[in-house]
């Protein structure tokens, strides 16, 4: 198969994941839609790694994925956090850091 | 052991006490303070003797010795060493010291028995004459700068001992901006001189300056005019005076301590001290004999009017050091450091009674309220008396032979010093009649009711008052609290007041003109290189100015008896005849009120106007407000970015990101 098949699907993915981050309010739904952002990078690193032929690319996914764990770990820990001090579950709400 | 291994446990003990008593504070069982206190100072007395000893074995050329602890600056040329200088007249001082501040130490043991303060009291005391002696046995002007501080700094300390009272700070805040005027005065006049000498070293500086400095040499008259102003500053003398009699809002061994046995004559040591540049400037001389002249008649006519009996001898320790000034600035330095000697006895006696009084009146000072504690207080009528015989230079006390060789000294220079010798005697005269209304308004006449519960074996509990305000006093900081102490119930006190009682009769025997002279033979190795060392009033002059002061003092007793014991009717008609003098005096010439005006009044007036103007108009407005104002409009559009929304944020990265990529595509086609 083509590399490009690869790429416009990992792009398309992209924007969907982007999309779902700037229009949902709800931190759960923003969460998993950067890890299909994360996820769309992943697949463009690995079909470009297959494509050059060495596991440069691979490597970097398997670290974008350790990346992405640690990011889960503390978003979802935000979120826990939100919930116990009862705060709105939505993103709108906490805008405190306003200059 | 060597003198100076002496000099460095005289002044071990005393800081040796103030740590322990510190370190130990909230532990020292019931009074034990106090006597660790006394017991260090006593070491030091000790210490003091044992030096006075080793020098005497010293050979007659080697009694100026400096011994070195600690090299602190070695550049080339110029030494500023821990070191201390043990001569004859820092012996003389350490003695003093040492002997007298023992005693008040012991007489505070019981004086301040009831004070919740009492750790306290003695840790600054000790502190105290740690300084003092630092003062005294400093070999070089640093050294000298820092006991004078210190000094400055303990006396504020135990002036405001009862910190609740608003008087009593006031006071010690006073004390200690007029002394700081004095400290600049030193340390600019220290710095003018190591400016041509070089040295900092009291014999480096004295050894050079005959060679840098032509005689009246003006860098060295403003020298010593400024070393004048801090020996004014921590004497009391014109017009840096105003402090000391506030300065007896202390408790009352402190004012036998610092404000009338060593402190306030650190100005004459320094003046004998530094001699030889005093010497070179016979202008300064003249200036502090005129000063010294100007302050005793000043106290002296201040003390005639003045009620509180504790302000009384604060302006009789003023004028007796005013003798001081003179007589070391006419080059008498042996008259000037004996009549401090004496004086030391004398005035710290009077001041002791003078507690005993006040103990027994519970707190007030006012001699108007006072009177006919005589058969009372027998012990402290007796001391008191004798305290007030020798202030009054009364034939063989001690201050007659002291008082009367300044003066003789002091006519013998000729010339206009006939005058400042006149103005002597004529202050002797007034210096008689107050002791002696002191004495006569305190003691004699009718039993007030303290008195009277007193004779019936009761001490008088009164309410207590701030005297110089008249509100009620917060006796939880002490005493003055309920339980007063006086001399004729605790021991310590008439230990104390005893020996030094014996010390004012008998200390004139160093001093007889042409018999003993005892004191003056002793300092010649200070004293040696001076040029008038030759020149001194014959001993028959020396016996007729005796003759004319033991007349003077009489007189001046018989007409205080005249005046307060026989037909105190005349007192009423002196004060109706003259009431413009009497206020006058009483206001103590509007010193106060000038200093006010003059340099109180505008200071404030020029904070008022850097508070209001400068600080809010120009700095909070102009510079604060102008820079942040700057920044403000500078930074509003990168403010008005941070929404504080996260979409916001994603959606800005986005783009920016998405804008880049575009961007590289572009070109890259």
């Amino acid at each position: 198969m083509n590399v490009e098949w690869f790429v416009v699907l990992s792009a398309l993915i992209f924007a969907i994941g982007a999309a779902g981050v700037l229009t949902r309010r709800s931190p759960l739904v923003i969460l998993l839609c950067l890890e299909l952002m994360l996820n769309a990078g992943n697949l463009a690193l690995i079909a470009f790694s297959r494509m050059v032929g060495n596991g440069d690319g691979q490597v970097f996914a398997l670290i974008v994925m350790v990346v992405a764990a640690c990011e889960v770990v503390i978003g979802l820990g935000i979120i826990v956090a939100m919930y116990r001090r009862r705060l709105k579950i939505d993103v709108d709400s906490i805008s405190e850091l306003r200059g | 052991m060597s003198p100076t291994d002496y000099g460095w446990l005289v002044l071990l003990f005393p800081l040796l006490g103030t740590v322990l008593i510190m370190l130990g504070w909230p532990r020292w069982p019931g009074r034990s303070a106090g006597w660790v206190a006394s017991a260090a100072i006593g070491l030091a007395f000790a210490s003091s003797v044992g030096m006075l000893l080793t020098l005497n074995d010293q050979p007659e050329e080697g009694k100026s010795l400096i011994g070195t602890a600690y090299e602190y600056m070695g550049t080339a040329g110029f030494n500023a060493d821990l070191s201390i200088l043990v001569d004859p007249l820092s012996i003389v001082m350490c003695l003093v010291v040492t002997g007298v501040s023992f005693l008040i130490h012991l007489y505070s043991v019981s004086y301040m028995t009831e004070d919740p303060g009492y750790t306290r009291f003695f840790a600054y005391l000790n502190f105290f004459v740690f300084s003092m002696l630092l003062l005294v046995l400093a070999a070089n002007f640093v050294l000298l700068i820092v006991g004078w501080a210190f000094v400055g700094a303990a006396s504020y300390l135990l002036i405001s001992f009862w910190y609740r009272r608003a008087t009593a700070t006031a006071a010690g805040i006073k004390a200690f901006v007029i002394n700081v005027v004095g400290d600049i005065g030193l340390v600019i006049g220290a710095f003018l001189l190591f400016d041509k000498t070089g040295a900092l070293d009291y014999p480096g500086v004295f050894l050079r300056a005959p060679d840098v400095f032509s005689t009246n040499d003006p860098q060295l008259v403003i020298a010593c005019v400024l070393l004048l102003v801090g020996a004014f500053a921590k004497s009391a003398q014109l017009p840096l005076h105003t402090w000391l009699p506030d300065a007896m809002e202390g408790p009352t061994p402190v004012s036998a301590l610092i404000h009338a046995a060593t402190m306030v004559t650190a100005g004459v040591y320094l003046i004998a001290r530094c001699h030889p540049l005093f010497e070179l400037a016979p202008t300064a001389a003249d200036i502090g004999a005129i000063i010294g002249c100007a302050t005793l008649i000043f106290a002296a006519s201040i003390a005639l009017v003045q009620t509180d009996l504790k302000r009384v001898i604060a302006y009789s320790t003023m004028s007796q050091i005013g003798y001081m000034v003179m007589g070391v600035s006419v080059a008498a330095y042996g008259a000037g450091i004996f009549h401090l000697m004496t004086h030391a006895f004398f005035k710290a006696l009077l001041f002791m009674g003078a507690g005993s009084v006040i103990g027994a009146m519970a707190g007030e000072q006012s001699m108007d309220k006072m009177g006919g504690f005589k058969k009372a207080m027998p012990f402290t009528y007796a001391t008191f008396l004798i305290g007030a015989l020798a202030l009054a230079g009364f034939p063989l006390m001690s201050g007659f032979f002291s008082k009367d060789e300044i003066l003789s000294y002091t006519l013998n220079r000729g010339g206009w010093f006939v005058i400042l010798g006149v103005v002597g005697y004529i202050a002797a005269l007034l210096t008689a009649f107050y002791a002696f209304r002191m004495v006569f308004r305190v003691f004699h006449g009718k039993a007030v009711p303290e008195a009277e519960e007193l004779e019936g074996g009761h001490l008088h509990h009164g309410e207590h008052y701030n005297p110089a305000t008249g509100e009620p006093e917060d006796t939880d900081v002490g005493f003055p609290g309920p339980e007063h102490a006086i001399a004729e119930r605790a021991m310590p006190m008439k230990a104390a007041m005893g020996p030094l009682a014996v010390l004012a009769i008998i200390a004139g025997a160093l001093g007889i003109p042409g018999a003993t002279d005892t004191l003056e033979h002793f300092l010649e190795p200070t004293f040696a290189d001076s040029k008038f060392h030759d020149v001194h009033p014959s001993t028959g002059a020396e016996w007729s100015g005796l003759l004319v002061g033991g007349v003077i003092a009489v007189i001046g007793i018989g007409g205080a008896f005249f005046v307060f014991v026989k037909n105190p009717a005349l007192r009423t008609r002196a004060l109706e005849r003259f009431p413009a003098v009497h206020k006058v005096l009483f206001n103590k010439y509007y010193f106060d009120e000038a200093i006010d005006a003059v340099f109180v009044r505008p200071a404030f007036a020029a904070g008022r106007f850097g508070r209001t103007v400068v600080e809010s108009a120009f700095v909070q407005g102009v510079l604060v407000g102008g820079a942040t104002g700057l920044v403000r409009a500078g930074t509003s559009f990168a403010r008005s970015i941070q929404t504080g929304e996260l979409r916001a944020y994603a959606g800005l990265l986005i783009m920016g990101v998405g804008g880049t990529l575009v961007y590289f595509l572009v070109v890259s086609t």
